[in-house]
């Protein structure tokens, strides 16, 4: 499917109308695609909407017991990882990260009661760099529920007809998690897909639009998650 | 779009419906954004969760019973999104979807796979008036009745063909290959109509000076 294409799926997309074999390439395009990705997001507004033309029904009051009662079971996401790394040097970049990758943009009043346990609750992994072309530092940070992001220092911009491209391995698997040009200070790379345990996230330079799989040997690997 | 209206619905009374429960601590989370809930339930704040749930509840059994058409199934849907929003809560990100978005998206999703997976969808949709007529209170709320009128409203105001498609595809649960089969209509046909039905849509949500059915009205005497 060419551009164009996808690009009129995503109406259909945001409806959950795709056939499922649409679905799996719409899905794989929208990982590199940014326009695609900005018209779900404008477009999934409007299709939650329709939600609300349904007039409302109260579900039974026994749903709600069973639904707080599996989550209970479940706690998924309670424990606040140690923090791996002393605060002064790393508290800059986390708070960056954390405006990355969405823990810090809610009330002010939230926000100080969350302080201190979202700190806590952020992995740093140290990057390895193997290329003159990105500074001294770098690392990944993990949120507890698996959303990453990557911080880098001093890394040059992607030269003319080339573009970054993260990925998270996790074994064989390889996902693509998102493009990105570099030449900042800081360039901070929101992770398109969660950072699961085990996982590493590695950095190539691919052509521009990026690859569906890296084409060269990555230049900035991570330690395991 | 909300915002635009003056209603914000963190601060809206008619949406609050904090049970004093059994089995939760009570705690008063209404002047909290739904966003915020979400941040809360990411840190497996259980009272955070009911009260999302206690927000949306309603609007997702409506919904996932017009899609399903049966109570179990309907539960079941609401049931397997709300654990989606608990597991999910921590990969949320408030700057590119309003919480309410995310988790009627999710309702949507299992709704329409479980619709798919019952292959209950060979009927049409039925009418509003079939469900969800009855238990309307005043606790239905003035934020989600005019709601509910102003996306009536911008539905009513898109071409024929392109509210068939969107309604058939949201509400019926079909696929497009499916709608064009039903319909008659080359595949190509069903896409745009699709995309430009529900760019309108979006459009017409989005102009709140478009006709006033929708308008808030106040008393002046």
């Amino acid at each position: 499917m060419d551009a164009e294409t996808h690009h009129d799926l995503t109406s259909a997309y945001v409806l959950d109308a795709l056939d499922p074999s649409d679905l799996e390439a719409f899905e794989e395009h929208l990982a590199t695609c940014v326009r695609c990705r900005e018209l779900v997001a404008e477009l999934s507004g409007a299709a939650a909407a329709l939600a609300y033309a349904v007039p409302p029904v109260s579900p039974p009051p026994a749903l709600r017991a069973r639904i707080l009662e599996a989550a209970r079971a479940e706690r998924p996401n309670v424990v606040a990882l140690r923090p791996r790394w002393a605060m002064p040097a790393a508290a800059a970049a986390a708070i960056a990260a954390c405006a990355a990758i969405g823990l810090g943009a809610w009330d002010l009043s939230l926000h100080d009661q969350l302080g201190a346990a979202r700190d806590q609750a952020l992995q740093r992994i140290p990057l390895r760099c193997s290329s003159p072309s990105c500074g001294a530092a770098g690392s990944v940070v993990v949120a507890s529920g698996g959303s990453g992001a990557l911080v880098l220092s001093n890394l040059v911009a992607a030269p003319a007809g080339k573009t970054y491209q993260a990925w998270v391995i996790r074994g064989r698997a390889v996902a693509s998690a998102g493009l990105f040009r570099g030449g900042q200070a800081t360039t901070i790379v929101t992770l398109s897909q969660p950072v699961r345990a085990g996982s590493l996230v590695a950095v190539t330079v691919e052509p521009a639009g990026g690859t569906a799989a890296p084409t060269r040997k990555p230049f900035i690997v991570s330690s395991p998650v | 779009m909300l915002g635009e209206m003056g209603f914000v619905p963190p601060l809206l009374g008619s949406r609050r419906r904090l049970d004093a429960s059994a089995t939760m601590p009570r705690r008063d989370l209404a002047h909290l954004s739904d966003e915020a809930l979400v941040a809360l339930t990411a840190r497996s704040d259980e009272v955070a969760f009911a009260a999302l749930y206690d927000r949306f509840g309603r609007a997702a059994f409506g919904l996932a019973l017009r899609v399903l058409r049966d109570e179990a199934l309907a539960e079941d849907a609401v049931q397997e999104a709300f654990l989606g929003v608990w597991r999910g809560a921590s990969r949320f990100f408030p700057e590119r979807a309003k919480a309410s978005t995310w988790i009627l998206t999710l309702v949507h999703r299992r709704a329409v796979d479980l619709v798919r997976r019952e292959q209950r969808r060979r009927a049409d949709p039925l009418p509003d008036s079939d469900f969800g007529g009855r238990e309307r209170s005043a606790e239905d709320g003035a934020w989600l009745q005019l709601e509910r009128e102003r996306v009536q409203a911008a539905l009513a105001a898109l071409p024929d063909h392109q509210r068939e498609a969107i309604e058939l595809a949201y509400y019926g649960g079909f696929t497009q290959s499916e709608l064009a089969e039903r319909l008659g209509e080359p595949l190509g046909t069903i896409k745009s109509r699709m995309f430009a039905g529900l760019a309108r849509l979006r459009e017409l949500l989005d102009s709140p000076l478009d006709g006033d059915a929708w308008t808030p009205r106040r008393t002046t005497t």
